[in-house]
């Protein structure tokens, strides 16, 4: 006695989540049906294994036909086949497009091209993450990309009226976004130690500050050939951030910047010589960081860089958390008196987000 | 009649260029081509249709999305249609706007259409019009709850015929798509005209709806394609407030004045002799001056006629009045008005085995409708031979292989208070209870027969409720149960199946084969029915359905019921399970382990079901296994025990058990596939009939569903005994998988559980579940509605609890407040099953005692063939026989 066919077809279409995550985390029938064995399910409910199999079975098929729909997650809401209540819509599109963190970080900064995709075999070897799931995330990174690339208007916004997922998801997705299309490099070893969630953080206050989007233009003319507002950094500031050099070219300037923190910070930091003596080198890397940042390649190294020039030489001096807040409100503020200086904007809009991201940035 | 379209998803390529064809009869528009988008709107003109109401009613409205290709022929990417009878009533809303699914016979659906359907209907009021615009059609059996039934009307059938498009030269021709199309559009326009003609019957006989409408196709291949449909005419009343609806009035004696029964005529009409204490009881409730001078007979082909108390004979000279004129006194509901049902007299079936041959002419219909006019008089006669004048349940079915078709029909024979079906006297009459002076919890359950003149061996007890009449100890009924009935616990879902292997063959030998086989598989059934209705501890059957399936090698069959606890009824006795070779040790051992096990099933069924009848109920019958003494055998069709015909004596004694026969390995399987029935996990409970009985509180969480599986047998060595157990997983597993797969609707119930089995090839067997859940709240099971005006309140507010007012259900505590003397236990008894077996299982076992298996099989032919080589074949099934 063998089954040639076997389904159930509800008025409301079923879903069991536990199956939808296996489905989700690529397992096949089989290997589903023997981890919700070994759920305990069985003594649960007095099923049988039989029972078990044709479920899953069953399961996996209404997944794969909802598959087509939450590519275009609108269009589940419109469909008129499968009956789901909206709580559960609303479930099903937030868990197909929630990723690994593991996965999320290897590819992160990635071009989502073809060639990335043929590397999801080395990924899934050393994620432990089956390929089929790595395939959907990547797949789903790569739609949600060419869909919201090309859009006007906030970021976030955008993934979350096309994509109907969660704010919190919706912003992890602008950073994915705006990390790939920025082409920032993560997988450098020394950036290892940093977690999606730090990556998400400063991408968040990038999109906020350094995108056109952030410094409000909306451009008059539709057809103009601008630039996109919140997926882009602002191309005008990135070339003005040359002016920013005279900070650290300036001699006089430096050392006067360095006696203002000096005398700031003497007696309320523990670090306050090992500060003193780095402080030139300090400056300088976070200032030629700026000035670098014309070039797409030197954007692209922006956290190699950020991690080289300041988080490892305060790290390796131990300088606690506390103190580089302190010494970066500082030696950000400071600058302001200095009357030499002329750029105290460009110099804000700068260091605000900077320090933002070094303080998310500094830790083990 | 005709709308803007707009319409989305079509899937067909990246960008199709889509353009809708709009068709009505022989009319076609089409709209502009809407260039390369997946999201085209039309947004055209109305196109308009003039048509005679004729073809509005048989026509279905077609709407055609083409890819409008410049290059090839426009390809269809699917088609759309649309059914506008719903917008002739009168009543109804004229219009039909919304998204309709563009579906293609080989893709399937392929995106969905906005469409706008108008209609502005000038009837035809001519006296020789055919059309019969406005008539409601209702599949449920029960009159919906958001009307009023003034008048049952009655049975209503049609039948039209034409030949399949799959079968016709041109098939060998066109494309599957267009073969599929051309058969599409066929069905829905006989489908359309069949409606129109059951319609023109229904307002002939002066009603407006159709309930309890059951169409059914009849692919018969070569032999073309038959549309059938039977239903109950009604004349229905829009109600505006539902809980209105409900008698307010409750006193029977007021109720009694109105009833013409109450001014009843001498009795010599009757020619009663009989003058048993209970007839009498029931007379002198109708003493005074009969009028009614029918002196003619009921049923004059009975012997048994006129022997009966004054008040049956009395009701049915009344209903025979009503019934008379009809050529049928069926009906296809299943739920009734408070007092239309009087008594249920059991479960009437026919079957017929019938050589499919060429309709010739498909204008005329003959054969076809003079082989049901066949049945459905072999069904008459069947309810009359138990007492009663009517059918109700009745349900018609068809199983085709070949050219081989098993006609089947069966209802429950029963009274019904004629004055329900008396045209326009008494204008919403169905809205008064009928004055009856017996409780209202067990009259039904009250035979139509008596107890001298039973049509067949039965046992009759006092009912347990009245302790007036006399009831049987086994009811079985088509019908839901009625929503007075006094029932203790829950129902649950009984089902029997069987298969059994037949020889391929052609034409006449194989209908000679199947009708050879039909007799023994319905006893089987019948048996297995009875086996498990004990083992769950009910005495009662509602919904009960057989269905028989034939395939090539194998017939199957499936009878399905929901099983109660009437309290009206005698307490069922338990199963006995005897050895054939008493002495040997380890063989009595084995057989007083299986004993034990179905003692243990027994007891942990009543107490899952919650079956605590009455304390004075089980002083009568005594423990569920009684003494050996008091057993009667039960034999098994095929079982060969030709030496013990001593013990076969069943129609005489005392019984009080089931004994079932373990002489074999057959009848060892039985008593095993018995036990292997899984009840329902904990919190879930099923039944066939649209509610359960016994549970009150439902939630508004309903899921319906379908499911569907097939199995391929493994071909070699297929006994019958292999194939049972098949089937019975089969059946076993399908259940428990529902059960999995709706564990989050706990507490929970599937209702109205169908199964159809079909035999689409030679190894396969299919098997089809469709059934709702709905949830209820388990916190509130144990409230009881104790007055009427709360039962109106729950009544209004809810939809789904009619059939769940039961004055008795799950309260133990006020069952034992009947004031019925405790009746000495000889008087209460169990019939063995074979008591309940119509003239034709005596005569089975009558050859089972003296013939052995095997030659037996081929040695019966119940009836002679037929001309025109029909083999035909007539069983009754009767509940309480």
């Amino acid at each position: 006695m063998t089954s040639e066919l076997d389904i159930f077809v509800g008025n409301t279409t079923l879903i069991d989540e536990d199956v939808y995550r296996l489905w989700l985390d690529g397992y096949s029938v089989s290997d589903a049906v023997a981890l919700r064995v070994r759920s305990g399910i069985l003594e649960q409910t007095g099923a049988t294994a039989g029972v078990l199999q044709s479920d899953t079975m069953d399961h996996y098929r209404t997944f794969h036909m909802l598959e087509r729909l939450l590519h275009a997650p609108t269009k589940l809401l419109h469909q008129l086949i499968f009956q789901i209540p909206p709580s559960r819509q609303a479930l099903l599109i937030e868990r197909y497009y929630t990723f690994d963190e593991a996965f999320v970080r290897e590819v992160l900064g990635k071009k989502l091209s073809k060639g990335t995709k043929k590397d999801l075999d080395d990924i899934s070897t050393k994620t432990g993450i089956t390929l089929k799931s790595c395939r959907r995330q990547f797949d789903n990174f790569k739609r949600v990309f060419k869909v919201v690339e090309e859009m006007r208007g906030s970021l976030v916004d955008n993934i979350q009226q096309h994509f109907l997922l969660s704010d919190r998801l919706a912003r992890d997705y602008a950073a994915i976004v705006f990390f790939a299309n920025n082409r920032f490099e993560t997988g450098k070893k020394k950036l290892q130690y940093l977690s999606f969630g730090d990556f998400a953080f400063c991408a968040e206050l990038m999109i906020q500050n350094w995108t056109l989007g952030a410094v409000g233009e909306a451009p008059t003319d539709p057809d103009s050939q601008v630039d996109d507002m919140d997926v882009d950094l602002d191309k005008e500031f990135l070339q003005d951030l040359k002016e920013l050099k005279v900070l650290v070219a300036d001699k006089d300037l430096l050392d006067l910047h360095k006696s203002l923190v000096c005398t700031a910070l003497r007696g309320k930091i523990g670090v306050f010589s090992e500060m003193e003596t780095n402080f030139k080198n300090l400056s300088r890397g976070l200032v030629n960081v700026a000035a670098k940042l014309t070039h797409n390649k030197d954007v692209r190294d922006l956290f190699v860089d950020l991690v080289e020039k300041f988080v490892e030489p305060c790290r390796s001096d131990h300088w606690p958390l506390n103190d580089v807040r302190l010494f970066l409100n500082q030696y950000s503020a400071s600058v302001h008196s200095l009357d030499g200086f002329r750029h105290q904007a460009l110099w804000e809009r700068y260091m605000g987000t900077l320090c933002g991201c070094l303080l998310r940035l500094y830790h083990d | 009649m005709e709308g803007p379209p707009s319409s989305r998803g079509c899937t067909s390529s990246p960008t199709p260029s889509a353009r809708p064809q709009v068709k009505f009869g022989n009319t076609t528009f089409k709209t502009d081509v809407y260039l390369k988008s997946l999201n085209p709107h039309w947004n055209s003109e109305w196109f308009k249709f003039e048509v005679d109401d004729e073809d509005l009613q048989d026509e279905p409205l077609q709407i055609t999305v083409l890819d409008h290709d410049t290059y090839s022929a426009n390809d269809a990417i699917g088609k759309v249609y649309i059914d506008i009878d719903p917008l002739l009533y009168s009543e109804a809303a004229t219009v039909i706007s919304g998204w309709f699914p563009i579906y293609d016979t080989i893709h399937g659906i392929r995106g969905e259409i906005n469409v706008v359907v108008k209609v502005d209907l000038f009837n035809d009021l001519n006296r020789f019009r055919q059309s019969s615009c406005g008539v409601k059609f209702f599949c449920t059996t029960s009159i919906p709850k958001c009307y009023r039934a003034v008048v049952i009307h009655g049975f209503v059938e049609e039948l039209v015929v034409n030949e399949d498009p799959e079968y016709q030269w041109i098939d060998r021709i066109r494309t599957p798509r267009a073969s599929n199309e051309a058969r599409q559009r066929l069905i829905s326009l006989m489908s359309g005209e069949l409606q129109r003609k059951i319609g023109l019957k229904v307002l002939e006989m002066r009603g407006n709806a159709v309930v309890g409408y059951l169409q059914c196709f009849d692919l018969e291949g070569e032999s073309g394609l038959v549309v059938r449909a039977i239903g109950t005419a009604c004349t229905l009343d829009t109600l505006t407030n539902p809980a209105t609806f409900l008698p307010t009035c409750h006193s029977p004696s007021k109720e009694m004045k109105e009833s013409p029964l109450a001014h009843p005529a001498n009795s010599h009409g009757c020619r009663s002799t009989h003058n048993s204490p209970i007839h009498t009881a029931c007379g002198s409730r109708l003493t005074q001056n009969l009028s009614v001078s029918v002196p003619t007979l009921i049923y004059t082909g009975m012997g048994s006629a006129g022997k009966d108390g004054p008040f049956k004979a009395l009701l049915r000279q009344q209903t025979q009045s009503a019934l008379e004129q009809r050529e049928f006194p069926f009906f296809t509901l299943t739920a009734f008005p408070p007092g239309f049902l009087i008594h249920v007299g059991g479960v009437v079936s026919a079957r017929s085995v019938k050589l499919l041959d060429r309709i010739h002419n498909p204008d005329e219909p003959e054969t076809r409708d003079a082989w049901w006019a066949e049945i459905r008089q072999e069904i008459k006669s069947h309810a009359k031979a138990l007492g009663c004048h009517a059918v109700v349940g009745y349900s018609e079915s068809t199983s085709i292989c070949e050219e081989v078709c098993i006609l089947s029909a069966s209802g429950t024979a029963a009274v019904l208070n004629p004055r329900f079906l008396q045209d326009g006297v008494l204008e919403g009459c169905l809205e008064q209870r009928l004055g009856e002076s017996q409780p209202p919890g067990c009259g039904f359950c009250h035979t139509p027969y008596d107890e001298v003149n039973t049509p067949f061996p039965a046992h009759l007890a006092l009912c347990c409720c009245c302790r007036r009449q006399k009831v049987p100890d086994v009811l079985l009924t088509t019908i839901d149960l009625p929503a007075q009935a006094a029932v203790v616990g829950k129902g649950c879902l009984i089902q029997a199946r069987l298969c059994r292997l037949k020889k391929k063959a052609q034409a006449e030998t194989n209908a000679t084969a199947i009708s050879n086989l039909l007799p023994f598989m319905e006893y089987e059934l019948h048996t297995q029915l009875m086996n498990k209705l004990k083992l769950k501890g009910m005495n009662a059957l509602f919904g009960l359905r057989i269905q028989i399936t034939v395939g090539e090698n194998m017939v199957m069959g499936l009878a399905s019921a929901t099983g109660v606890y009437l309290a009206a009824l005698p307490m069922p006795g338990g199963i006995q399970i005897a050895g054939k070779t008493p002495g040997d040790g380890s063989y009595e051992q084995h057989v007083s382990h299986m004993q034990r096990k179905i003692n243990d099933t027994i007891a942990k069924n009543k107490e899952l079901y919650e079956i605590s009848p009455p304390e004075v109920v089980e002083e009568v019958v005594g423990s569920p296994i009684p003494e050996p003494r008091q057993r009667s055998r039960l034999l098994r069709s095929q079982s060969e025990s030709s030496d013990e015909a001593a013990e076969l004596d069943l129609s005489h004694g005392k019984k009080d058990a089931f004994v079932l026969e373990i002489d074999d390995t057959d009848a060892m399987e039985d008593v095993h596939s018995l036990l292997t029935d899984v009840p329902p996990p904990p919190g879930f409970y099923s039944c066939n009939t649209e509610i359960m009985p016994g549970i009150n509180n439902w939630t508004s969480e309903i899921q319906m569903f379908t499911s569907v599986r097939v199995i391929r047998l493994s071909s070699l060595n297929l006994t019958n005994q292999v194939l049972n157990k098949n089937f019975n997983d089969l059946c076993e597993n399908l259940l428990k998988s529902l059960y999995f797969k709706l564990r989050s609707m706990i507490p929970c119930c599937l209702c109205h559980v169908n199964f159809t089995v079909s035999l689409p090839e030679d190894e396969l067997i299919q098997v089809t579940v469709t059934a709702v859940a709905i949830t209820f709240d388990k916190n509130q099971a144990l409230q009881t509605t104790s007055t009427h005006t709360e039962k109106s309140l729950q009544r209004g507010s809810s939809d789904n609890e009619e059939l769940l007012q039961f004055p008795l259900e799950l309260c133990s505590d006020s069952l034992p407040s009947h004031p019925f003397p405790a009746v000495k236990a000889t008087s209460v008894d169990d019939s063995s099953f074979a008591d309940r077996c119509g003239g034709w299982i005596e005569l089975i076992k009558l050859k089972a005692q003296s013939i052995r298996r095997g030659s037996m099989k081929t040695s019966r032919r119940l009836l002679p063939p037929r001309p025109r080589g029909s083999q035909r074949l007539i069983l009754v099934s009767r509940g309480e026989s």
